[in-house]
Formats: structure tokens, sequence, C-alpha cells
């Protein structure tokens, strides 16, 4: 027992650099949510037009509607490489229990891709016409939308994994659960800019990134187990 | 009991020469809540609309319901391993889905001469809505998954994030309601209801239980049938 | 210290199917074993049966050393190799990177994975990105990690298949000083392994059986 205690850091450590490497350079890296996320804030007002009062209005709502699309493109790849070379083989003869392996490659895809995203978010929103000084709260609320984003993310990756129907279904499966952070973060925005107290909505994105990372690993773990059985 | 009536086989046995009653019931059921229906009298506020009322209520009840009872066999069949669980579960999700849109139609229908409009994006239909993405969701990853019992596993998984998620995802709504809603609603839910208002509801109400019933039975059946078809066939096919 | 595994009547599914029903199997320290049977018996679910990734429908499968019984999280997570079809290798890393990464993993020592490099010729491959390996090279580099990590229980699926005949040689070599050392080999297998095993043929339980599965 004693023996496992000492192992498991090494091997999470070894999983999260290799997971890490892989989710800067495979596939492009961050470059295509990154690209995707720059070109949906473009058209945003090339379909509303350049009316800077109607674009500062919905800027929040659309700039996080963006970024939970964005966190959308990851996903497919996340367990399906692993899965398909036998990789999970491996990593389940080892000292981490699924749950951890699972959440660690979310932290690791999360740390690749969806914290460029919420690194670009004050960026976006200031060029959607957002004040300069809602940046730092539009950077902590979407480190905490991403990272909720990533780990239910996570959950439909697992779930669809395997069925050859990747992004579509995995869309299908996670947008309806986000939709509290969408609404936390969005309101958080909309309560800064009109001055009202932020609090609130900080906390209860706090509170849901929480619940995910309390809920995602049980459920990827029992999914990706049921997947290599 | 549950563990005994667990084995599929047993299961048809105790319940195949009930099915046609429960059926006839539910038909006795609705024909006399349908009349029912139309024999109330008009409601002094919502006039002719309030009928649409007798099938919106028991249809967004069966909503959640079914959705409910998805949840508990998912639950028993991932816990425990009872292959009729998952027979049951995937077998309620597109009843459930259909009560679910049935629900989202009828509200829409009510919403338009009483709102003035098809669509009012309060807490209680966007939620209803989330509902059916969740029921779409459930019955899309079933059927993408080859290997039925890492369906039915997945799916169960799905069903019960889903189901934690529901009252995180209700409650998010409604703080989004009041932050965006200006003029209040008109709402449905008056202090009292006449007693010849609660008389076709109840017995509306009762016949959709019955309808689901009777349909749940149905295609928990036809899922053995299916898999024990499937089962042998591949077994033939080894000669 | 011996090891010794027991298969006590167990049963697997795929799916609805029973593909196995009733087996019983002891192996102990040196024993090889051939599983033989026609494609789709169910040699793999077998091997990834012992291999803990799920639990038998019925039956039970056991470890014992000279302690007794072995704990079955501990039985999977510090005493068995299992080399599946695939090479678990990331097509964009190369081939150091991801021996490394199997050590680290695995918590082996430098000592090991030098030693398995050499034995296995695999020096000129270490700077390659292993989309640019062969089948063989690809399946040479996975043996690695069987010298890498030492565990006593070996499960190979079709170990021998992608291998040419000189590489087979050193293939056998490797896992007849694993089984002279007390190790246990449970191998998947179409051609018998080139040294002395014990055969188990796998056969489809017959149709009473399959459909009395059906109602579990």
């Amino acid at each position: 027992m004693s023996t496992k205690i000492n192992v498991a850091p090494h091997a999470a450590l070894s999983l999260l650099k290799r997971d890490l490497s892989l989710s800067l350079t495979r596939g492009g890296g961050p470059l295509l949510a990154v690209g995707f996320y720059l070109t949906l804030m473009a058209m945003i007002p090339l379909s509303l037009g350049s009316d800077s009062t109607t674009l500062s209005r919905v800027a929040p709502g659309l700039t996080w509607l963006s970024l939970a699309l964005a966190s959308l493109l990851s996903l497919e790849r996340l367990f399906e490489r692993d899965y398909e070379d036998g990789l999970f083989d491996i990593l389940r003869l080892g000292p981490l229990p699924m749950e951890v392996i699972a959440l660690l490659k979310c932290l690791a895809q999360w740390l690749g891709t969806g914290l460029m995203l919420a690194v670009l978010t004050p960026f976006v929103m200031i060029i959607l016409g957002a004040p300069v000084d809602a940046a730092f709260i539009s950077l902590i609320g979407a480190i905490l939308g991403s990272l909720s984003f990533a780990i239910i993310g996570g959950i439909g990756a697992s779930l669809s994994l395997g069925t050859r129907k990747g992004g579509v279904l995995i869309a299908l499966l996670v947008l309806p659960f986000y939709v509290p952070p969408v609404i936390f973060g969005a309101g958080l925005m909309q309560a800064y800019l009109t001055g009202a107290p932020i609090t609130q909505a900080l906390s209860l994105l706090c509170a849901y990134a929480l619940f995910a990372l309390a809920l995602g690993p049980i459920a990827m773990g029992a999914a990706l187990k049921s997947a290599l059985s | 009991m549950i563990t005994w009536l667990a084995n599929p086989e047993r299961f048809t046995r105790v319940f195949a020469p009930i099915r046609p009653y429960i059926g006839g019931l539910a038909a006795v059921l609705f024909a006399w809540g349908l009349y029912l229906c139309f024999a109330s009298p008009e409601d002094y506020q919502q006039g002719d609309t309030v009928r649409i009322m007798y099938l919106h209520v028991p249809a967004a009840w069966m909503a959640m319901m079914v959705y409910l009872i998805m949840g508990i066999a998912s639950f028993f069949g991932l816990i425990f391993r009872h292959a009729l669980a998952d027979a049951a579960a995937k077998a309620a999700a597109p009843i459930g889905a259909v009560f679910t849109a049935l629900a989202l139609i009828t509200g829409s229908l009510w919403g338009k001469p009483m709102w003035g409009t098809w669509w009012e994006w309060d807490g209680r239909m966007t939620s209803v809505l989330v509902l059916f993405l969740f029921y779409i969701g459930y019955i899309a990853l079933h059927a993408s998954i080859d290997d039925e019992v890492r369906a039915a596993k997945s799916t169960a998984i799905l069903a019960l994030v889903g189901l934690v998620n529901l009252p995180v995802i209700k409650f998010s709504v409604d703080w989004w309601n009041t932050l965006h809603q200006g003029a209040s609603v008109v709402r449905m839910d008056g202090p009292t209801i006449a007693p010849e208002m609660l008389w076709p509801l109840l017995v509306m109400t009762a016949a959709f239980h019955a309808l689901f019933v009777w349909l749940w039975l149905v295609r928990i059946d036809a899922e053995i049938i299916t898999r024990r078809y499937r089962t042998l066939r591949a077994r033939l096919s080894f000669q | 210290m011996s090891l010794s595994v027991t298969l006590d009547k167990i049963s697997l599914k795929k799916g609805y199917n029973l593909l196995i029903s009733n087996l019983n199997l002891e192996v102990g320290s040196g024993d090889a074993i051939s599983l033989t049977g026609q494609n789709g018996v169910g040699k793999t679910t077998l091997l990834r049966a012992i291999a803990g990734f799920f639990s038998p429908q019925t039956g039970k499968i056991s470890a014992f050393d000279d302690h007794g019984l072995i704990d079955p999280i501990r039985f999977r997570t510090e005493f068995i190799h299992y080399l599946g079809h695939h090479d678990a290798l990331s097509p964009t890393r190369t081939t150091e990177q991801e021996l490394r990464f199997q050590a680290q993993y695995l918590n082996a020592n430098e000592n090991n994975y030098q030693f398995a490099v050499q034995y296995l010729n695999l020096s000129p491959l270490l700077d390659l990105e292993t989309r640019l390996l062969s089948a063989g090279q690809k399946r040479r580099v996975s043996l690695a990690r069987l010298l890498i990590a030492p565990r006593r229980l070996w499960l190979l699926d079709e170990p021998m298949s992608p291998l040419d005949a000189h590489q087979r040689d050193l293939a056998a070599r490797l896992m007849q000083d694993h089984l002279s050392d007390g190790g246990i080999i449970i191998a998947a297998v179409h051609d018998p392994l080139p040294f002395e095993t014990r055969i188990v043929h796998l056969t489809r339980p017959d149709l009473k059986a399959q459909e009395a599965a059906l109602v579990d």
C-alpha cells in the first residue's frame, strides 16, 4: 500500500505532461479552437451590424456562446485517439484509477485549449465594445466557465467513445449541460456592466465548476470503464 | 419483488396477460376524459382555450415523470446489472420524448391566444425544452452505440448525469428569468381550481398514466424479444 | 516468489452474447498457455477479463502469491502486462518519448529501460515518430514494455503476428526467459508459440447455455 502512494503522483505527472504536449501539438493543437473562436467573433458584427450600442449590449452573451461552441471542438480528440491506439489498456494497468486518468486528460486538454480561449475572451469582449475595465472580471469568468465546459464536455466525449459520430453527437449530448455556465457567465458580465453586484453570479459560476469537478470524474470513469470492457 | 421480476422471462409471463386490460383502461379513460374536457364549462378568463390545459398539464407531468422513471431504471441497470432495467429505460425514452413534445406544442398553442405569442421564454417552458433535448440526446446516444450492453451503460450514465443536472439547469433558467423578465406574463396557476375543471384534469391524468404504462410494457416486451432473437441468431452463425 | 492464477467456472459475455461458459483454468509460475479457437470465440475477451478490465458474468478469477490471495486491484495494477492488437503508440510522438512515458507511468527504473532498448535493438528507432514505424517495428516497441516494467503475468494477444522470422526468435527468447524467471504467459494465438505450451482450446457454448444466459 505504501508503495502506491509513492508511485501515483509520478504516474499522474507523467500522464499530465504527455497529454499536455499532445494537446498542444496534435491536430494543430489550440490553433483550431482559437481560430474558430475568433472567426465566430468576427461573424458577430457582420451578422448584427456594426452599430456599437447594439454590439456592446449583446457582446457578453455572444462571447459566452462562442466560448461554449469553441470548447466543443477539441472534445472529439480528447479520448478517441488513445482509445483507438489502445493506450487506455496500459493506463488501466498502472497505479491511477480511471476517474483520475479521465480528470487528468480533461485538465491537460483544458490547459492546452480552454485556457487559451479564456485568455482571449477579454480581448474579444473589448473588441465587441465592452469597456476595458471589464477585462479582469471577464477573464476570471471565462477561466471558470471554460473549466466547466472542459469537464462536462469530457463526460460527453467519454459517453460517445467509439461511436464514430464524434462531434455532432457530443455537441447534442453536452450543450444542454452548458446552459448553466453560459447563463451565469453572461449574467456575470451583465451585472458588472450594469453596475449590479457580481458576487452572486460569480459564486454560482464557481459552484458549477466545482459541481463539474465532482460529478465529471465519476461519470467519465464509469463511461470509460464500460467502453473498455 | 423487483429482483424477482427482473428476470425478463418471468416479467413477460406476468405482464403479457395483464397488458390488454391496461390498454383497454387507457382507452376508456381517454374517452371519458375527452368527454369531460368538452362538457366542462368555459373558463371565465381563458374561455375555450382552457381545454388545451387538460392535455397540456398531464403531458407536462408525464414528461417529467417518465424521465424520473428512466433515471431510476438506469440506476438499477447500472448498479445491479439488471438486463430488464436497461430495457425498461430504453423503452421509456421515446414515449417520454413524445409527451415532452406534446407538452411543448400544446403550451405553444395555448400561449398564442393567452399571451399573444407562440413562445414565451419563461423559465418553465425553457426548462421543458431542455428536458426535450435530454430525451433527444439519450435516444441519439443509444442509437449510436452498436454494442447493446455498452449502449445501455452509457445511456444510463447519461440519464443519471441528466437527472442530477436537471435541478441545476432549472435553477439557472429561473435565475436567468429573474434577470431578463420585464413585464410578467399571465400565470396559469390560480389560487384555486374549480371542481368542474379538476375532474377532467384528473381523468386525463389517469388516462395518460394508463397509456404510458401500456406503451411501456409493449415496448419492454418488444425489446426483450429483439434481444433474444439477435443473440440466438448470432449463435447460429457459429456452427 | 510464486504466483498462481485460478479461473473458477467463469462465464463471459460480450454484449448479450455468451462467449465463454463455465471455464476452469489454473496456471502457476513458469506456465505458458496458448489459447486457441475460431475467430470470435472469445480469446481476446478472456484475456481482457483476466486483466481485470471487466468482471465475469459468473465465476471468479483469483490470484495467489506466497502470502495468499492478492487483492484484485493490486493484481491488476502491479502484476499484469496486457499486449493487445493495438500498440498504444501515439503517432506524432517519438519512440523514445512513448517508452519514457510508459516507464515513468509504470514506475520503472532507468536500468530496465536501457536493458529493454538494448535487448530489442530499439536504439535506431528511438528518435523516430511512431507513425513512421512498420507494423513489426511497432510490435517490437510494445514488447519493450514487458522488460521495462517487470511484471509476473503476461497476457499477449497474437504477439507474433506482425513479426518476421528473426524477430519471432527474439520474441520467443524473451518469453522463455520470462518463464524461466517464474513468470506466467497466457497468449491468444492462431499458430502455436515456438516452444512448449499448454494448449487451451476455446469453443462456443451450446445454444441451450446461450439461451439460459439471456435471462441473467
